[in-house]
């Protein structure tokens, strides 16, 4: 075979020999030589459609951020001029307060245990709704639900419904004789069983997302691999947590970081719900922050709060990641 | 080893519509590689999915080794099915694919690595049991799913193309080895195709099926030499039957008995052939011809000659084929007849 002895990177660095007298003398090459070769205008097109992204993303994440650093080792109030650098002291001093530590604690139960509730109901759910049903569509929709609804509203509804005077299920449950009238319990008032409703809330809502996720992941498995595992004689139970769990656990996976990541820095459903109450018994990071900083008018400590967020997430992405990397099922 | 029989079974997917197996009556001998062939469409692997419990009969029964399983479940029938796409379990490696099936049917953990490594050095893939299947190629992958299937030794064998994912070349030889494979183990096998060679070449009997209804069972010899009606006459071979019809019924006869005139004894049906196209396919020629003049002017007809050299596109000669190579079809039923005298000119 002839081998061709033209370089192929020639043909788009034209030679000025290969061209004739089109092309400027070496030496004196125009803006056009530099910028406007096809490869050139390729990098200019590329950077002109991602940057308004990006400068999308470094204003509203990226500037915020790098403020919030700053502001937690200054002394920076709502309202103040100055800016003072007091080092690591509003960390010193978030770290000796019990609420901090509470609501940390708080973070992490609120966090892992509807997470926990969220796999276990999502997994159920998606493995029955990928059977084929009369109604499925219209089960699927209803599902969805909770994830469509402005979460304001949904949390607002569960309020009500949790309410120490007109909850409808402390109304069922004195009708059904389970608890006389006027001794009802005290859904958000009681604080064991504040954190159980706003865990149960976010649960609630997280449930769709997850779901939907998972059923993306199902509905990936050849129909072939359950088929072989049926004649291979594996019953229901092994089928399940010997191929469909193992084979969609990189979904899984993504899901339950997702989960995580909208259950930690969340605090949407604990501000509805009991704005942290009572005593501070549903109090979790994201909402401390806000009420110290916001509210509290204390901007260097609320950063301070929300900046220890920063470390835990990025460890638990990373794992997440990794884990997913290592399953991964081509 | 067991019998596999099926009695009147049939497979309606929606009601009101055609079914897919229609009233398939089926007995297999011990231990014989029985081939379903027909073309995509025909029941074939509809009627596999039911003998392995991934389908439910409309109607009908079948009997594996004597008992009736129409009602049991794919674990219950203790039999072993590798799938067209092998259906490998992608996140284990190819030991606890292999081994997944003892598991699943509790044999004493002792007797696992032992029998894996009888099943892998039965398919010469002992050095890949700790790989993942996505890192293996076609060909092993096959054998993979061939150890899976062999591993619990089981007592009916069922194939669902299992070649067809492989290049022809490998095909070839992975053909070869299954035969080999089949006389080691002796377990009766019903392998499932459209590929006429495959069924020819490995089919104790080939059992010949079209819009769900069997066409004809027997030998390769039989289907091909034999064959019960023009349906089974034109699927089988390449290229396929000639058939002309003559009054109420239809002449056949395979293009390997079309000769020139000059290559056959007396007693022949003779024909004046004008060639069309001429193919080279090395080891044989392919003529393409019109029939010229006499009863059958305009009709097409194939000849397979071992030479074509001396035959000129567009030029006519004359062709014969002995009386004893023609097979007779009732134009009606289209089903075989009796041989019988007909008018030639």
């Amino acid at each position: 075979m002839a081998v061709n002895p033209v370089d192929p990177a020639g043909v788009l660095r034209p030679s000025p020999a290969g061209m004739g007298g089109g092309t400027p003398p070496p030496g004196r090459r125009g803006f056009s030589q530099y910028f406007l070769t096809p490869s050139a205008r390729a990098t200019w097109l590329g950077l002109g459609m991602f940057g308004p992204a990006l400068l999308y993303i470094a204003a509203i994440v990226g500037v915020p951020f790098v403020l919030a650093f700053l502001y937690a080792f200054s002394d920076v109030r709502v309202g103040s001029a100055g800016f003072h650098f007091v080092g690591l002291a509003n960390f010193r001093s978030i770290l000796e307060s019990p609420s901090f530590r509470q609501a940390l604690q708080n973070s992490i139960v609120f966090t892992v245990v509807s997470n926990v509730l969220v796999l276990i109901g999502s997994t159920i759910l998606a493995l029955a709704l990928k059977e084929k049903f009369r109604g499925r569509g219209f089960v699927r929709f209803l599902m969805l639900l909770p994830w469509v609804a402005p979460i304001s509203l949904g949390a607002i509804g569960w309020k009500w419904m949790l309410d120490s005077l007109y909850s409808v299920i402390n109304w069922v449950l004195v009708a059904l004789h389970f608890f006389p009238p006027y001794d009802a319990p005290m859904w958000l008032g009681e604080p064991h069983l504040a954190m159980a409703s706003v865990i149960l809330v976010q649960t609630w809502r997280l449930l769709p997302f997850s779901t939907v996720i998972l059923l993306a992941g199902l509905t990936a498995i050849p129909k072939d691999i359950p088929e072989a595992a049926a004649v291979d004689g594996a019953g229901f139970w092994r089928a399940m947590f010997q191929i469909t769990i193992p084979m969609i656990l990189p979904i899984v996976n993504v899901a339950v970081l997702f989960g995580i990541i909208f259950t930690f820095t969340d605090m949407t459903v604990v501000y509805i719900l009991t704005a942290g109450g009572p005593y501070d018994s549903t109090q979790v990071l994201p909402s401390l922050a806000f009420f110290t900083g916001i509210q509290g008018g204390d901007l260097a400590q609320g950063a301070a709060i929300s900046l220890f967020l920063v470390p835990i997430l990025v460890a638990v992405a990373y794992l997440m990641l990794r884990m997913a990397h290592r399953a991964e099922v081509v | 080893m067991a019998i596999v029989e099926t009695r009147s079974l049939t497979k309606v997917f929606k009601q009101g519509e055609l079914g897919a197996v229609n009233n398939v009556n089926l007995v297999t001998r011990e231990g014989e590689f029985l081939v379903f062939l027909g073309p995509s469409g025909s029941g074939k692997t509809t009627l596999l999915r039911m003998i392995a419990g991934l389908e439910t009969p409309t109607a009908g029964d079948i009997l594996i080794a004597g008992k009736v399983v129409t009602q049991l479940s794919p674990r219950e029938r203790r039999i072993a099915m590798v799938f067209q796409s092998y259906a490998l379990y992608p996140h284990l490696s190819v030991y606890d694919n292999i081994v997944f099936p003892l598991k699943a049917q509790k044999i004493p953990k002792e007797l696992h690595r032992q029998k894996v490594e009888w099943a892998a050095a039965l398919l010469g893939i002992q050095r890949l049991l700790e790989r993942k299947p996505r890192q293996l190629s076609g060909g092993e992958r096959q054998r993979v799913a061939l150890a899976r299937a062999i591993v619990r030794e089981p007592s009916v064998f069922l194939l669902d193309e299992p070649l067809s994912n492989l290049d022809a070349k490998l095909r070839a030889s992975a053909r070869e080895e299954l035969e080999h494979f089949h006389r080691r183990v002796g377990t009766t096998t019903i392998y499932v195709t459209h590929d006429q060679v495959e069924a020819m070449a490995m089919g104790d009997r080939v059992m010949v099926l079209h819009q769900g209804v069997v066409r004809q069972i027997g030998t390769p010899k039989e289907v091909y030499d034999q064959p019960a009606d023009t349906f089974v006459a034109t699927f089988l071979g390449s290229p396929p039957m000639n058939l002309l019809e003559n009054g109420d019924v239809i002449v056949g006869f395979r293009p390997e008995h079309l000769f020139p005139e000059e290559l056959i004894p007396a007693a022949a049906i003779k024909l004046s052939i004008r060639i069309k196209n001429l193919e080279y396919l090395g080891s044989e020629w392919i003529l393409y011809g019109v029939v010229e003049a006499g009863r059958f002017d305009g009709k097409e007809v194939i000849s397979r000659l071992a030479s074509g050299t001396g035959f000129q596109l567009g030029e006519s000669y004359d062709f014969a084929v002995r009386e004893a190579d023609l097979k007779f079809f009732d134009k009606q039923s289209e089903k075989r007849t009796e041989a019988r005298v007909l008018a030639w000119q």
